[in-house]
């Protein structure tokens, strides 16, 4: 197995809090603060607690999911990203510097060119039509308009609306109108985009396309992107990371088969029961590791010994480097020893089915089920790594 | 037991003592109120010969001036252009109307009248709108201020006005704009504060800075708003007209006055018709200017 290499981060979160009110740094002076109910601070200082010593990571290229309910801190916690809202305390690093430190200059320059962000209800300007509304970012920058129109309409084509430059945001409909959102966040080809619950407003149908092509753009540009939802099955699809919030605080993070196989307590436990766990898990938790396997060089005779002695009508052959070349029946098998093949090679069906570690048990269903062998499981250089039987799969949609 | 404590004379005393600072300010700040008196008489004096056919004094060239066919002919270009054909229509009706009633050339007085409070209000109000949307405290202050100046009757502005700047057409003017400010601050204010608030927060997000975010997103998009201030200050302007005519200011409101101090019922009626005929124009002009932009935007 390739040895990963620490990722290199882009935003480090630590201990941030917010209260909102006009006596805030110096409230979060004050111990009993740091401990009290979100009710208790309201009604001894009219303060609201929107964070509370939120930590997080967000590795390069990587899509980091925050949910949670209604109230519960996430808008608070993206806006503080870019200084939307000012923190009361706490550091955000991005790419190592320490963004709460940065004069007004500093953060309008940062603005323009680390981070964009994409909003609920699109946040478009309404006097402005699709094209100047993509090249905002650029516009307040001085750029001429003849360049940052070339790079708007470059973009636009890109989310398939180049025809529709010059239609003012009010004639398009809502997923359109977020397909101009987003083309506005990536006219400035920032490294970050933060997007808060950009799909919330739209259709369920839409919202699943806008998905799609969500994580088919994400796989050209490779942003860092903050993803606020409060919709767990977008979490699940789209988030590499997950946090789930609550009255400010982060009070679990990890990856979705983290959050759905462990849920911290039970206010998560409740975010997750609806889930399908085949959702989730991907085919590496329930594989097993096949009884034997034949090596390549393996005569058909030795290869029927092990068969049998094992039990098995069925086995995969391997390679020397583990590398998986097909598979044996134990008719197969017998009649390679009738006709005397000298290795097991020969005989072997090559076509064998065949998934990836990562794939989730969901979409290997149907091909689970219309095979009556086990299926192999490899990793990206095609090495075996265990095998899948009909029963592991009954039974993990079963327990969820 | 107790007397009625009118005696203390409270009152009397007060007033004497506001008297004391007007006359401390007139002679204090004379040279401020001679050159705002000078600034207003520019603005005003040409404009007006401009709009009766005369030809302008103060410096413009002796060729300039418009003669009444193409003061109608402007005027409803403008509203067919803003409003669409039934008000140019309506337009050319009143203008007409005005001409055969003969009061045409009172009303060119007033309209330069109103145009100038108009424009001088504009550039007071609005910046102080703008101040007033930006900051909570500003608009705290400011609240209570612009209360007590829309319920102050009319008439009281006209005796500041008077020690200020003497009879004529300045205090007039003076007048009228602390009488029609107000509505232009408020609606500015207002506008201002009802931009979406994630708009505000895209603009904000891509980098504008606090002049780009005025300029770019909040000012268009309070337009419909600022434009509606525009124009009840104008229509509190008109409103004025017969009230400052008491002090100096030509125009309808002299037919108004010399119909009253004359007992000619019939003069001073035409004069307020006048007056009407005038807001009606101006009013749907004005306000289509404003709606045209907001039908676009929503
Ligand atoms: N500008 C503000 N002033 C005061 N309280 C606020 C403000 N913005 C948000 N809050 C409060 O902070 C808490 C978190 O809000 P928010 O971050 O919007 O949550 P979410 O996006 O998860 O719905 C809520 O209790 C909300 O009422
Ligand atoms: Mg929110």
């Amino acid at each position: 197995m390739a040895v990963e290499s620490a990722p290199d981060i882009r935003i480090s979160v630590r201990n941030l809090w917010k209260l909102f009110g006009n006596n805030d740094k110096a409230l979060l002076q004050e111990d009993w603060v740091k401990t009290a109910s979100k009710a208790e601070i309201q009604e001894k200082t009219g303060h609201v607690i929107a964070m509370r010593e939120v930590s997080f990571e967000v590795a390069v290229g990587k899509v980091f999911v925050v949910m949670g309910l209604s109230g519960s801190g996430k808008s608070t916690l993206v806006r503080a990203l870019n200084r939307l809202v000012e923190p009361s305390d706490g550091i955000i690093e991005i790419d190592g510097e320490d963004i709460l430190q940065y004069d007004n200059e500093q953060i309008i320059a940062f603005r323009r060119k680390k981070i964009g962000m994409v909003f609920q209800h699109y946040g478009l300007l309404p006097h402005k039509n699709v094209i100047d509304n993509v090249a905002y970012g650029l516009e307040v920058q001085g750029m001429e308009q003849l360049e940052r129109h070339k790079i708007a309409s470059e973009i636009l084509d890109k989310v398939g609306l180049s025809s529709w430059e010059y239609s003012y945001p009010y004639q398009l409909s809502g997923g359109m109108q977020q397909r101009v959102g987003i083309a506005r966040a990536l006219a400035l080809d920032p490294e970050i985009m933060l997007m808060d619950e950009p799909f919330s407003g739209l259709d369920p149908l839409i919202r699943r396309e806008m998905q799609d092509e969500l994580i088919t753009l994400q796989a050209q540009v490779q942003k860092t992107i903050v993803f606020i939802t409060h919709d767990l099955d977008e979490a699940l699809k789209l988030g590499d990371h997950i946090a789930i919030m609550r009255d400010g605080a982060i009070i679990q993070q990890g990856t979705a088969e983290e959050i759905v196989t462990k849920p911290a307590d039970g206010y998560v436990k409740e975010f997750v029961r609806d889930i399908s766990k085949t959702k989730v898990l991907k085919v590496g938790s329930i594989m097993k590791k096949p009884k034997a396997t034949i090596q390549e060089s393996q005569s058909p005779a030795e290869a029927l010994q092990i068969m049998k002695s094992e039990g098995l009508d069925y086995t995969f052959v391997v390679a020397e480097t583990g590398e998986l070349l097909g598979a044996l029946n134990l008719a197969q098998v017998e009649s390679a020893v009738e006709k005397g093949f000298e290795t097991s090679n020969r005989a072997i069906n090559k076509s064998c089915p065949r998934v990836l570690k990562y794939t989730l048990i969901d979409d290997v269903i149907p091909l689970v089920a219309k095979q009556n062998t086990p299926v192999a499981v490899v990793n990206d250089h095609g090495i075996l790594l265990g095998e899948i039987e009909q029963s592991s799969v009954l039974s993990s949609i079963a327990s969820s | 037991m107790f007397d009625f404590p009118k005696n203390l004379e409270i009152g009397y005393q007060l007033s004497r003592l506001m008297d004391g600072w007007v006359d401390w300010v007139v002679i204090n700040f004379d040279p401020l109120f001679r050159a705002i008196n000078a600034g207003v008489l520019a603005l005003l004096v040409p404009l007006e010969k401009f709009l009766m056919g005369e030809p302008l004094s103060y410096g413009w060239p002796q060729w300039l001036s418009m003669p009444w066919w193409l003061v109608i002919g402007v005027t409803v270009y403008i509203a067919w252009r803003t409003a669409g054909r039934n008000i140019a229509i309506l337009t050319t009706v009143l203008f007409l109307l005005l001409a055969i009633l003969g009061l045409f050339d009172f009303a060119m007085q007033t309209l330069a009248i109103t145009f100038t409070a108009t424009l001088i209000a504009i550039a007071i109000g609005l910046p102080i709108g703008i101040f007033g949307a930006k900051s909570d405290k500003m608009d705290a202050i400011s609240r209570p201020i612009l209360d007590a100046m829309q319920t102050m009757p009319s008439f009281v502005y006209l005796v500041p006005a008077i020690m200020l700047f003497g009879l004529g057409k300045t205090p007039a003017v003076m007048a009228t704009v602390i009488y029609a400010i107000p509505p232009l601050i408020r609606l500015t204010n207002l506008g201002i504060r009802q931009v979406d608030k994630e708009v505000v927060e895209a603009a904000i997000a891509f980098g504008s800075t606090s002049r780009q975010l005025l300029t770019k997103v909040q000012l268009p998009m309070a337009k419909p708003t600022i434009m509606a201030g525009i124009n009840q200050c104008i229509m509190m302007a008109l409103a004025m007209v017969v009230i400052c005519s008491m002090i100096g200011a030509k125009g309808l409101g002299i037919e108004v006055m010399n119909g009253i101090a004359r007992l000619e019922v019939g003069r001073g009626f035409l004069g307020g018709l006048g007056i009407v005929m005038m807001a009606i124009m101006i009013d749907r002009i004005t306000q289509s200017v404003g709606k045209s932009r907001e039908s676009k935007v929503t």
